[in-house]
C-alpha cells in the first residue's frame, strides 16, 4: 500500500477542513483529486505528504522556488538529503559535472534545458512551475504527490508534463482542475466536497459530464 | 562545463567587500599589546556576576535619562517639522545630511567649547544629528503612506483637516515606532557622552573600568540593559510629558563657563576661523597664499591618512559584521534554534545590540592594547548582534515548502539564498553608521579621523578640528551615497532597512 488513511480528518484554528476521509492508494495508481477550491484538496495533500515523507515527491502548491538561486539549484534541491552536506555547500559554489548533467537531462524533459543557469525568479510562472515539476522528477521518490502541478500550463504542456510524472513515479496522486487531463491521465478520480469524499470511481467510468456537478460552479 | 554565476548582482558585490576588506587586513595594525587580556575578561564578567548595585551613582542614572529623553524630544520635535518641507527643499535635505553626518561625540566636542561641561552641550549634542535623521526618516515615512484616504476626500478639504483625517493616522503608529527606537539609540549615546566627561553613567564606567572596580562596572551595565529592555513600560503616551518636564528639571547645572553670549561669539567668529583668516585683509591675495599652506599639511598628514584608516576599519569591520551577521542569526529562528534555544539567542542578541559599540571599543581596548582590533570587535559585535536579530525575524517569516531540507542544508538552500536581498540592504544600510563610527573610535586611539580631531581640540586648534570634522561629514555622506547606489542597482532599495516598525516583509524580492 502507498497510502493509508482511515477515518482522517484535519482543522485549521476550530474550523474543520477535511472529515470522515477514507483513502487507500495501491503502489502503481494513478489518482486525481478534484473538487472545487477550498474543498480541502491541499489539506488532503498535506496528510498524504506527512504520511510517507521519506516516499514523497513533492510539487507544492505554488512553486516554491528560491528565486536568487539559478534552476540548477533549484532542481538539484530535490536531492539535497541523498548528498552529504559537504557535497551540498560546494555545489553551491562549484557544481559538479555529473549533477549538472543529471539535472539539465531532467530539465529536458519538461522542456526546460536551455534555462539550467537562468535565475528562477526570472522565469515566467509557467516556466517556474515547470522547474517545481523537475525538481519533484529529480528528487525520484516513487510516489509522486503534487498540488495543482500543471495549472499554469496550456493543456499540450500540461499532458506532456504529465506524461513525464507518469513515466518515471510509480504512484501518482494529484490535484487537478482540468478534467479532461484528470481523465486522460489517471485511472482513479477522488471528488472532494466540503472536505468529505463524495466521489471515488475508476476513470474509465467517467466523463465530463458526469463530473461536472461536483466540479464546475454551479 | 557552462558555469554562469547564478546571482552576479549580490555575489559580485559580496566578492569586491569581502576582497576590500582582507586587502584592508593585510595593512591593518591588529596587535595585542596588553599582557592578561584573558585574566582583565574574566574579572569583568565576575563583575557583571557579582555586581555591587550599591555602588551606582543614581544622579548618573538620571542624568542619562534626562539628556536622552530631551534630545531626543528637541531631536524629534525639529525632524518632524522639517520632514514636511524636505521633499521639496533641497537646502532643507543638505541640512539635515549635514546634521547627521556628523556624529554625537564631535558634535559634544564642539558644543563644550561654547556651553562648557553643561546640560546643553548633552542635549544639543543628541538633539541636532536626530533631527537630521528623524527628519528624513519621518519625510520617507510619510512618503512611503498610503494616499488612497487622502484622494477621496471631498473637494475642498482644507489642509490641516486632510492632514490630521487622512495622512497623520497612516504614518502616526510608524513615527511613534521609530522614534521610540531612536529613544533607544539616544540613552546608547547619552552613555557614552560620559566618556568625554558629561556627567551620564558612561563617566562613572568609564573610571570604574580604568581603576579596575568592575563590580561597581557591572551593575552600571546592568541598570543600563534594564533601563532599555524596560523602555516599553515607561514610554508610554501619558508618560511623555512627565518625562519632559522631570528630565528638564533633572538637569544637571552648568560646571564653569557662565558667559555663554560671549563664548558662542567668540567661538564662531575666532576660535573656529582658519588661523590665517583672522583679522587678515581677504581681498589680499597673500592671505589665501598662506591659508593655501596652513590647510595643505592638514590635508595631506591628517585627512588623508585619517581617511583611508577609517575606510579601513570600515571596510573590515562591514565584512565582519556580515559573517557574524550570518552565523548569529540562526540562533534566533525557529527552525534553526528550536523553541527553547530561540528565547535564549534573542536575549543574547538583544544585549549585544543595546551595548553601545563605543562603550565595547573602550572595553576592548583595555584588554587588548592600542590598535585597530579592539575596534573591529567592538563594531562587529555590536552591529552583527543588530543585523541578526532582524535576520532571525525574516527567517521566521520565511514559507517553507512541506519537503523542505533541514538543518545547514536548509541554511545554504533556502534561508540565505532567499534573505540574501535583504542581508545586503542592512549590511549596506550599516557601512555608513559603521563609519561614522570607525571616525568615532579614533578618540580612543586608533588612528582615524576622530584621532585628529580630539588631538585639534585637546592642542585648543579648534579651527583644524572644524575642518576635520567637516571632511569626515563628506567622508560619510559619500559613503551614504555610493550606498544608496548600489542598493538601487541590485534592486533592494525597497527593502526594510529600519530596525524599527511592524512592517516587517517575509523575504527579500521574494513575492512569490
Amino acid at each position: 500500500m502507498a497510502v493509508v488513511l482511515e477515518n482522517a480528518s484535519a482543522a485549521y484554528g476550530g474550523r474543520t477542513v477535511l472529515s470522515g476521509i477514507d483513502l487507500t492508494v495501491r503502489a502503481g495508481e494513478r489518482v486525481a483529486l478534484m473538487g472545487r477550491s477550498g474543498a480541502g484538496k491541499s489539506t488532503l495533500i498535506g496528510l498524504i505528504q506527512a504520511q510517507a515523507p521519506d516516499r514523497v515527491a513533492l510539487v507544492p502548491q505554488a512553486a516554491a522556488l528560491v528565486r536568487p538561486l539559478s534552476v540548477f539549484h533549484n532542481v538539484y534541491m530535490g536531492r539535497l538529503d541523498r548528498h552529504s552536506t559537504l557535497h551540498n555547500l560546494r555545489c553551491l559554489v562549484r557544481p559538479a559535472r555529473a549533477d549538472v548533467a543529471a539535472v539539465e537531462a531532467v530539465l529536458a524533459r519538461v522542456g526546460l534545458a536551455d534555462k539550467l543557469w537562468a535565475k528562477a525568479g526570472e522565469l515566467s510562472g509557467g516556466q517556474q512551475q515547470r522547474v517545481s515539476v523537475a525538481r519533484a522528477l529529480y528528487n525520484g521518490r516513487p510516489m509522486l504527490v503534487g498540488d495543482e502541478p500543471v495549472s499554469a500550463l496550456d493543456r499540450q504542456q500540461g499532458a506532456r508534463v504529465l506524461a513525464e510524472m507518469a513515466r518515471s513515479h510509480e504512484t501518482l496522486i494529484l490535484a487537478l482542475h482540468d478534467v479532461t487531463l484528470a481523465l486522460a491521465h489517471t485511472d482513479r478520480i477522488v471528488v472532494l466536497k466540503a472536505g468529505r469524499i463524495v466521489l471515488d470511481a475508476p476513470a474509465e467510468t467517467l466523463d465530463p459530464a458526469r463530473l461536472s456537478p461536483y466540479y464546475e460552479a454551479a | 562545463m557552462r558555469l554562469t554565476l547564478p546571482r552576479p548582482g549580490y555575489a559580485a558585490v559580496s566578492r569586491w567587500f569581502l576582497a576590500a576588506a582582507l586587502a584592508g587586513l593585510l595593512v591593518a595594525d591588529l596587535h595585542v599589546t596588553t599582557l592578561h587580556p584573558w585574566a582583565d575578561l574574566a574579572r569583568l564578567l565576575g563583575g557583571l556576576i557579582r555586581p555591587d548595585i550599591l555602588a551606582v551613582e543614581g544622579w548618573s542614572v538620571v542624568y542619562t535619562l534626562a539628556f536622552a529623553v530631551l534630545g531626543v524630544g528637541l531631536g524629534a520635535g525639529a525632524g518632524l517639522l522639517l520632514a514636511i518641507p524636505f521633499a521639496r527643499a533641497r537646502p532643507v535635505r543638505l541640512a539635515c545630511a549635514g546634521l547627521r553626518a556628523v556624529h554625537e561625540l564631535f558634535w559634544a566636542l564642539l558644543l563644550m567649547q561654547v556651553f562648557g561641561l553643561s546640560a546643553a552641550t548633552g542635549v544639543l549634542a543628541i538633539a541636532l544629528p536626530y533631527a537630521g535623521i528623524c527628519a528624513k526618516v519621518y519625510a520617507e515615512i510619510i512618503e512611503e503612506a498610503d494616499l488612497a484616504a487622502v484622494r477621496v476626500l471631498p473637494a475642498g478639504t482644507g489642509a490641516v483637516s486632510a492632514f490630521l483625517y487622512a495622512r497623520l493616522p497612516e504614518v502616526a503608529g510608524r513615527i511613534r515606532d521609530y522614534t521610540l527606537y531612536r529613544l533607544e539609540c539616544s540613552l546608547r549615546s547619552s552613555l557614552v557622552l560620559g566618556f568625554i566627561g558629561l556627567p551620564t553613567m558612561g563617566f562613572y564606567l568609564e573610571s570604574a573600568f580604568r581603576q579596575g572596580r568592575y563590580a561597581e562596572a557591572g551593575a552600571l551595565l546592568l541598570v543600563f540593559y534594564a533601563l532599555i529592555g524596560t523602555r516599553r513600560l515607561w514610554v508610554r503616551g501619558w508618560t511623555v510629558p512627565v518625562l519632559l518636564a522631570g528630565a528638564t528639571l533633572a538637569l544637571p547645572p552648568a560646571i564653569g563657563n557662565a558667559a555663554i553670549g560671549a563664548s558662542l561669539v567668540r567661538f564662531l567668529g575666532h576660535d573656529i576661523v582658519p588661523a590665517p583668516l583672522r583679522g587678515a585683509a581677504l581681498a589680499d591675495p597673500e592671505t589665501w597664499a598662506r591659508l593655501w599652506s596652513w590647510l595643505r599639511p592638514i590635508l595631506t598628514e591628517q585627512i588623508l591618512p585619517g581617511t583611508v584608516q577609517t575606510l579601513i576599519l570600515a571596510q573590515i569591520a562591514l565584512a565582519a559584521t556580515a559573517l557574524g551577521a550570518l552565523v548569529l542569526f540562526p540562533l534566533t529562528t525557529r527552525r534553526f534554534a528550536g523553541p527553547l534555544g530561540r528565547p535564549l539567542g534573542r536575549v543574547l542578541l538583544v544585549v549585544v545590540r543595546s551595548t553601545p559599540e563605543y562603550m565595547l571599543a573602550y572595553l576592548c581596548l583595555q584588554l587588548l592594547g592600542p590598535s585597530m582590533l579592539p575596534a573591529i570587535i567592538a563594531l562587529t559585535l555590536h552591529n552583527a548582534g543588530i543585523i541578526g536579530y532582524l535576520m532571525g525575524r525574516h527567517a521566521d517569516a520565511l514559507p517553507y515548502r512541506a519537503d523542505a531540507p533541514t538543518g545547514l542544508n536548509l541554511y545554504a538552500y533556502e534561508t540565505v539564498p532567499r534573505l540574501y536581498g535583504q542581508f545586503l540592504a542592512y549590511l549596506l544600510y550599516r557601512w555608513e553608521l559603521i563609519l561614522r563610527e570607525s571616525a568615532i573610535f579614533g578618540i580612543l586611539g586608533v588612528t582615524t579621523l576622530g584621532f585628529y580631531v580630539d588631538a585639534a581640540i585637546s592642542e585648543l586648534r579648534l579651527d583644524v578640528a572644524v575642518v576635520l570634522i567637516a571632511a569626515t561629514a563628506v567622508v560619510t555622506v559619500a559613503v551614504d551615497g555610493l550606498s544608496r547606489g548600489l542598493r538601487r542597482s541590485l534592486r533592494i532599495d525597497a527593502l526594510p532597512t529600519r530596525l524599527s516598525g511592524p512592517a516587517m516583509h517575509a523575504a527579500a524580492p521574494d513575492p512569490a
